[in-house]
């Protein structure tokens, strides 16, 4: 914090910080690796060769892939959806309202994500089971619609915070109604937030394992067939191949998000 | 003929505040009109009535003739300069100008042409690709008097517009405004707590204080005849003196106001002129205004302020000093509240 940019780093804070990252970042890197080894039932070091035919393997040898993918796909993309219009319905009321017991609602609709997965499956399981729900792709959804309202939530009103209520009110000044004024003004302004947080929301519900294993039933998302594919003992570079394709689908959306809320920090300033 | 704006007994309540409290109200047509009072005085409260983005709990709003009861702000031929200015941040400046015609749905080529012919009234041409970050205060101002101007409102709102501008840019912008109007013709209603704004700028003024309208008529009226207490140290901080120092210095009985720059300040066994009045006091403050210097006189168990011009360095505190003003300046005023 006070020492300057160009100043030298001490030596041992340096070599602590490199080893974090490696710790992090090291089993990532193996996953990688041993997408390409040709060595199928263990995994020794280093890999005996190199290969690139996993992924022909994965891509037409294995058709047990493709519904989990499809599947998960699918959870991702309505959770979501139900998260970008709950989860900014919820910002715009509690941004603009002021009532006894606010914070209280915004802290309730935060709750999930702070939560142990766990905690949200087994409740969620037992809600399931009294209303008699049985287990289904809604189910999942459901599930994962928890913690992705949470996350455009709390992009949306946070933006929506910092969004001028004058602004609101020019808008109808000037001869807009309601939904020209959503259309026109709000959107806009909240349009980066929307994105970032449906992105993360994307990313969240697409790996996640842990709500998905009480509320799936029969069913399995990819995260979970990942999971069973570990004590197969043939093609196990194919699930590697797989968590490669899972980093990058939830990876991309994570750093557009980051960088599209990084943005909105100076364009989504107020007027003043 | 219809006055441009009408209050009958309005009321606005938040809560257990009374905002506005049963104010009764014409504003002509054509007139540039200020509210002056202190913040929370309910003035904003009866702009935003008139804007409609209130609504009155009691009481009755018109414009033009037409009931404004349940009218929302959209479909109000009036139109309002934000205090923030509140431009679109995501729009440039001939946008945000064009706004209220996109809405109107005119055409794209005619809603240009029409916010740069409001642009060049603003002196502001050639602004239309710049983004509201791009502008200094006091060209957002203009835009956003643009923006309100180029829909053609029947009434002018103006939220404290001046408020956030340096001294030097309030004063440029007060003569561009009084000369827009009167160029325009349509009428302006000015909201303000700045009592030189108000007087300097309005044809006619009403003072707020506690959701109440205390006193309207002309500036001049206002300054030189305040009907209160209140209006009497608010515009100008008048010295008000009680009924019974008015009475022993040539005056009735009653609360009385005197204007600072009508005493005189001279040494201590001064001869008082004929039609004048005077007190012995001792000199508590001096404080230098530039074009006046104010001097803080206790006097008989009161201060007193006294406004000379400038240059005047005969008198430090703790001087003895008579004071003298033509009884014609004091001003009886009808009650004490």
């Amino acid at each position: 914090m006070s020492s300057s940019p160009n100043r030298a780093t001490p030596l041992g804070l340096r070599i602590s910080a490199i080893a974090g990252l490696l710790f992090l970042h090291l089993p990532l890197a193996l996953i990688f690796l041993y997408a390409f080894t040709t060595e199928e039932r263990s995994f020794q070091f280093p890999p005996p060769g190199y290969t690139t035919k996993w992924f022909g393997v994965a891509w037409s040898e294995r058709p047990d892939i493709w519904p989990p993918l499809y599947l998960s796909l699918k959870v991702a993309a309505i959770a979501t959806a139900l998260a970008l219009i709950f989860g900014t319905l919820a910002a715009a009321a509690l941004s603009r309202a002021r009532f006894f017991g606010r914070e209280t609602i915004s802290l309730l609709f935060i709750l999930p994500i702070a939560l142990p997965g766990i905690i949200t499956g087994i409740s969620l399981r037992s809600a399931f089971d009294i209303m008699g729900l049985d287990f289904s792709i809604w189910t999942i959804v459901l599930g994962h619609a928890t913690f992705c309202i949470v996350v455009v939530y709390n992009n949306a009103i946070a933006r929506f915070r910092r969004l001028s209520g004058s602004l609101i009110e020019a808008s109808m000044d000037l001869g807009a109604n309601s939904f020209q004024t959503f259309w026109y003004v709000i959107l806009p302004q909240i349009g980066t937030a929307l994105l970032a947080g449906g992105m993360l929301a994307f990313a969240l519900s697409f790996d996640e394992v842990i709500v998905t294993t009480f509320t799936a039933g029969q069913q399995s998302t990819l995260p979970i067939w990942m999971l069973s594919e570990l004590i197969r003992p043939r093609q196990r570079p194919v699930t590697n191949v797989v968590a490669v394709f899972v980093v990058v689908v939830t990876l991309l959306p994570i750093l557009a998000a980051y960088y599209l809320t990084r943005e909105g920090e100076h364009t989504g300033g107020s007027s003043k | 003929m219809s006055p441009a704006v009408r209050f009958v007994n309005v009321s606005r309540r938040f809560g257990s505040v009374r905002a506005v409290d049963g104010v009764t109200l014409d504003i002509t047509e054509g007139e540039f009109f200020a509210m002056l009072g202190p913040s929370g005085s309910g003035k904003t409260t009866c702009l935003r009535l008139i804007a409609g983005f209130e609504q009155p709990d009691d009481g009755h709003i018109e414009i033009f003739g037409e009931t404004a009861d349940g009218v929302p702000p959209y479909k109000r031929n009036v139109n309002t300069v934000f205090q923030d200015y509140a431009l679109f941040p995501h729009m440039t400046v001939g946008e945000n100008v064009a706004y209220g015609l996109r809405i109107k749905g005119q055409a794209r080529a005619k809603r240009a042409a029409k916010a740069r012919d409001a642009l060049s009234m603003v002196k502001l041409a050639g602004f239309e690709g710049r983004r509201p970050a791009q502008l200094s205060g006091g060209q957002r101002q203009r835009v956003a008097l643009a923006r309100a101007l180029v829909n053609g409102p029947k009434v002018l709102l103006l939220d404290e517009p001046l408020g956030a501008l340096d001294l030097k840019l309030r004063e440029q912008m007060q003569e561009e405004l009084k000369a827009l109007q009167k160029d325009l013709g349509i009428t302006f209603v000015f909201v303000t707590h700045d009592q030189g704004e108000a007087l300097s700028m309005a044809d006619r003024v009403a003072v707020f204080n506690e959701g109440r309208i205390v006193q309207v008529g002309a500036p001049s009226s206002v300054y030189e005849r305040p009907e209160s207490r209140f209006v009497a140290d608010f515009v100008g901080s008048s010295n008000v003196l009680p009924p019974a120092f008015a009475s022993g210095h040539g005056g009735v009985s009653k609360w009385t106001s005197l204007r600072p720059e009508k005493i005189a300040v001279h040494p201590a066994g001064t001869a008082v002129p004929e039609k004048h009045a005077a007190t012995e006091g001792e000199i508590k403050m001096v404080s230098y205004q530039g074009a006046v210097t104010r001097f803080n006189v206790e006097a008989e168990k009161m201060r007193i302020n006294a406004e000379v011009p400038a240059g005047d360095t005969r008198f430090k505190p703790g001087d003895s000093v008579r004071l003298i003003w033509p009884k014609s300046a004091m001003v009886t005023m009808e009650e004490g509240a």
